[in-house]
């Protein structure tokens, strides 16, 4: 298991609120292979987020509590290191690229400082080496070095998020935790951003976890590929198994509420219902009441992992012994 | 999610949502109690013989059963003379923040949706009225339009109309870029209709603690100006009042001064914990 | 083109900044037919929800002239111009601020009716809200509750019930689904669609979202920096784009198909700055394919047939 990057084993998080305990994540088991890129698909609420900052132990307590749990970074379990220990593998060995590049840096610093300050925390530079590295950084994610005198309100959206990319990597991590690095941008700059992170990632053999709610970027960036459903991995699988052997009902929906560019007149089909509240999580399978093939077990039965490959695994009691639910599997129109 | 089919008044809905805050509870409880006792002030104890009358033999008594707060240096009754006051006070208080707010709220209200000129002069207007220190520009008033307690509520009011203004004014410029502003322009709602529907409900939750805030400070404000002969004319009770009159005995007879700010003390006490309450309990985004 | 209910003919939305005039829309033209939709596409900063809104003068037009249904919006007052909004309605991109958080779902949906008084009987009102609610699928248990109690496909039903209360000719629909989960998001594109199919209604449907335009649009008009760079029908625009940024656009929407392996066209820096923009090609600094004439003159729109229009010196 020497190719393993990171794995997160069990892990379990709760949210304290007025209406009781939430599971915000319930069990979740991944793993990412060194120089590879895993996915973490799914909709508000599915714990996606949650299960990033889990990782890098940025959950925020009161009112989140890790009730269990093991992360392995490296070879090493991480869930019982100091806030000392954490701060030298987070930016360090883990790094995270953040969502709004608006809000993520601090107005009122340079971006030079900024990344320096990264740098100035884990490699130990003097000041001045670690501007200079600063300057290399940006030239790395293709902003002029002399810019790392201004600050963020002189860069547009996309140029934020390069910086924080800058920031990212200034320390070489092995992993790059990349929360919804491209929603906040437009479409042509996202097609900069992540023909960026790509190349990049490439260069220096960095895992990476990218949080994501478009399929679309998830076939053009991953390798592998997990699908969050109420706090929970419903399907796990390669590209490949994700995209052509589909099982779950509701992967299977998420690409039918898809409008495709090559056949628009396609009627889309939506997967019925609401996202579940976090707070009263459905009985049995989360998804039951939104599933198209949901038989009255499934309201009463939690569903187990069923593996299909080595590689390929999906939580859905269609698949399981001694149940009568027909599922049209990878039923995807095309 | 939980709201079942059943119609509710908005202020119904308001008090089931201040209801849950305990600390606002008790701080209505123990103002409902004064306001009784404003009311009911001459059953508790009759103006003409206990509250003026002086009666100098009985002057600078401890508290005992029969004068539970003591006797003043005429020999007056302080407890009788405080639920009196209770009267004056929350009448100033709430009438003179009352004009504050009517007036520099809608001042404020239609600088900051207007914008451009409009906003310019009332603020302009606003900030020589800020410029000159809200005592100083209290005693002006009184004094220009005569001692009385109408006088007085309006002095102070129109000293403290300002910050209103400006508290609005601000809430005002953040809430009316806010699409729901423009959604409500465009199924034809008049710019009346949009201040008063939309925008000063939106706006308000800074200006309800403020005024709570204000009220305490308007008690203060008319005590200070009773102080120096401005505000209420003595025999008449007023705890700012009392408090100055009394000052003067307070090193041997503390309980001459003690009262009178307790009781300044505890209702802006009281009014501070409801003003909280209020402003969480306006907000249906708090349940 | 007779049965146009809506032409706007050079319209022009300029903002006096400190640091110069800024070009919002620079000259844009276009017809909407009865009963169809014109896909608005582009990205931030190029105008789209800016014209979307003087349409309606919810910001007011610089110049130009928007006819609708026969008659001059621009020439009305403001109360004709409150009676006409009736008529043209507007869904708005953020489900969350677009809704007062203080009134109640049925409040919100009343509103519309009550100032308009197209029903001043209040039973009557309610029978109408429980109507709208039903048609675009809101439960009637929500009658009561706050917007802040519901997630965001059901507060955007909300806003298109809003819409459809005054019962328009014309809905502005401003990034209807930009903010919603992609299973929400296909259930409110579908709503839209059968509204349109049992009602008629003419959209102006505004997004970033190319996929989505092209599920919805019969037309396609892309913009950039505040001008209309080239308008065909959905297929023709997708099978055939002629302009070199509607090309990196197409190019550059993710596809969720492994098999695709885009030929992506990446395109240099970013927007420039619509505040005193010189009369040359917006695009030029961009382009890929720039040439000498595109930093000397604008490129005119030119119609390569069928409708299909392109502002491009490249296009002969």
């Amino acid at each position: 298991m020497d190719n393993i990057q990171v794995s997160v084993e069990n892990l379990v998080v709760e949210y304290k609120t007025e209406h009781g305990n939430v599971q915000a994540v319930n069990g979740v088991n991944i793993q990412v292979k060194k120089g590879k890129t895993l996915g973490i698909v799914g909709e508000t609420g599915a714990g996606k987020t949650t299960t990033a900052l889990a990782v890098l132990r940025l959950i925020p307590n009161p009112p989140g509590i890790v009730k269990s749990g093991k992360i392995i970074v490296d070879g090493e379990d991480i869930s019982g290191k100091s806030e000392f220990e954490m701060n030298k593998i987070r930016g360090g060995i883990v790094s995270m690229i953040f969502q709004d590049p608006m809000t993520s840096l601090n107005p009122v610093l340079t971006v030079g400082d900024q990344i320096a300050e990264s740098i100035g925390i884990h490699q130990g530079l003097s000041r001045k080496e670690a501007m200079k590295k600063a300057e290399e950084m940006l030239e790395m994610v293709g902003i002029p070095g002399y810019r790392s005198g201004e600050y963020p309100h002189q860069f547009s959206g996309g140029m934020k998020q390069r910086v924080g990319i800058a920031i990212a990597l200034s320390c070489n991590p092995q992993l790059l935790i990349a929360d919804e690095p491209t929603t906040a941008l437009d479409v042509t700059i996202q097609a900069q951003v992540l023909q960026l992170m790509k190349s990049l990632r490439d260069q220096y053999g960095t895992s990476m976890i990218m949080i994501t709610h478009d399929l679309g970027i998830v076939a053009e960036v991953c390798d592998d590929v997990a699908i969050m459903y109420g706090g929970r991995i419903i399907e796990q699988g390669t590209l490949e198994d994700i995209f052509k052997k589909t099982k779950h009902p509701y992967t299977e929906g998420l690409f039918n509420s898809l409008p495709n560019l090559a056949n628009r007149t396609e009627k889309l089909k939506p997967i019925r219902g609401l996202m579940p509240d976090p707070a009263r999580l459905p009985s049995g399978c989360v998804f039951h009441p939104r599933c198209l093939y949901a038989q009255e077990i499934c309201q009463s039965r939690v569903p187990q992992r069923t593996d299909f490959s080595d590689t390929h695994m999906v939580c859905c009691l269609a698949y399981e012994e001694g149940t009568n639910i027909e599922v049209k599997g990878g039923g995807r129109i095309v | 999610m939980e709201s079942t089919y059943k119609k509710k008044s908005q202020i119904a809905d308001v008090w089931s949502r201040f209801k849950r805050n305990k600390m606002a509870l008790a701080g209505l409880i123990v103002l409902v109690v004064m306001i009784i006792l404003a009311i009911f002030a001459d059953v508790i104890a009759d103006f003409e013989t206990e509250v003026i009358r002086q009666n100098i033999p009985n002057r600078l008594q401890t508290p005992c059963a029969q004068h539970w707060f003591g006797t003043d240096e005429f020999g007056r009754d302080i407890f009788a003379r405080i639920v009196h006051g209770t009267r004056i006070s929350l009448q100033v208080g709430v009438i003179s923040v009352g004009i504050a707010l009517i007036v520099g709220g809608f001042l404020g209200a239609i600088a900051g949706f207007y914008g451009g000129a409009i906003d310019n002069v009332i603020m302009r207007i606003m900030d020589v009225f800020l410029a000159v220190p809200g005592m100083l520009l209290a005693i002006a008033i009184v004094a220009a339009l005569g001692s009385s307690m109408t006088n007085l509520m309006v002095a102070v009011g129109i000293s403290s109309m300002p910050s209103y203004a400006r508290i609005l004014r601000a809430s005002v410029l953040s809430v009316k870029d806010m699409e729901f502003v423009e959604a409500s322009r465009a199924i034809g709602a008049k710019n009346m209709t949009i201040i008063m529907s939309h925008i000063i409900p939106n706006s308000l939750a800074p200006v309800i603690v403020q005024s709570t805030l204000g009220v305490a400070g308007a008690i203060l404000a008319t005590a200070a100006l009773s102080f120096i002969g401005l505000g209420i004319q003595p025999p008449n009770p007023e705890w700012g009042a009392m408090l100055s009159s009394g000052r003067a005995f307070m090193r041997d007879h503390p309980h001459v001064v003690l009262f009178p700010g307790l009781s300044i003390m505890l209702t802006i006490l009281v009014l501070n914990m409801i003003g909280d309450g209020l402003r969480d309990a306006l907000d249906p985004r708090l349940k | 083109m007779s049965d146009a209910l809506l032409k706007v003919t050079n319209l022009k939305k300029y903002y006096k900044t400190k640091k110069g005039v800024l070009h919002a829309v620079d000259g844009v033209d276009f017809t909407i037919e009865k009963g169809k939709t014109l896909g608005v596409v582009g990205e931030s900063g190029c105008g789209k929800s800016t014209t979307g809104r003087a349409i309606l003068r919810l910001v007011e037009p610089t110049s130009g002239t928007i006819d609708f249904d026969g008659v001059n919006v621009m020439s009305l007052n403001a109360e004709a111009m409150r009676k006409m909004r009736t008529q043209m309605q507007i869904i708005f991109q953020d489900p969350f601020s677009s809704l007062n958080p203080r009134k109640t779902v049925s409040e919100i949906i009343a509103e519309p009716l009550k100032l308009n008084r197209i029903i001043t009987n209040r039973k009557e009102r309610e029978a109408k809200i429980h109507e709208l609610m039903s048609t675009v699928g809101l439960a009637d248990r929500l009658f009561n509750t706050y917007p802040h109690e519901l997630d965001g496909g059901r507060r955007q039903r909300i806003g298109i019930a809003r819409a459809l209360a005054l019962d328009p000719k014309f809905i502005v629909c401003d990034e209807p689904v930009s903010a919603l989960d992609v299973s929400i998001q296909a259930q409110i594109l579908n709503l839209l669609q059968e509204l349109q199919e049992t009602r008629g209604f003419t959209f102006m449907f505004i997004t970033h979202d190319l996929a989505v335009v092209n599920y919805f649009s019969d037309e396609i008009m892309v913009m950039y920096l505040g001008k209309v760079i080239e308008k065909a029908t959905s297929d023709e625009l997708f099978n055939n784009p002629l302009h070199p940024y509607t090309k990196a656009l197409l190019s550059a929407s993710p596809v969720p198909d492994i098999d695709h392996k885009p030929d992506r066209i990446t395109l240099r820096g970013e927007i420039s700055s619509p505040i005193e923009p010189k009369p040359v090609c917006r695009f030029a600094p961009r382009c890929n394919l720039c040439m000498d004439i595109c930093n000397q003159e604008m490129p005119e729109l030119k119609d390569v047939g069928d409708g299909h229009i392109v502002a491009c010196h490249l296009v002969e």
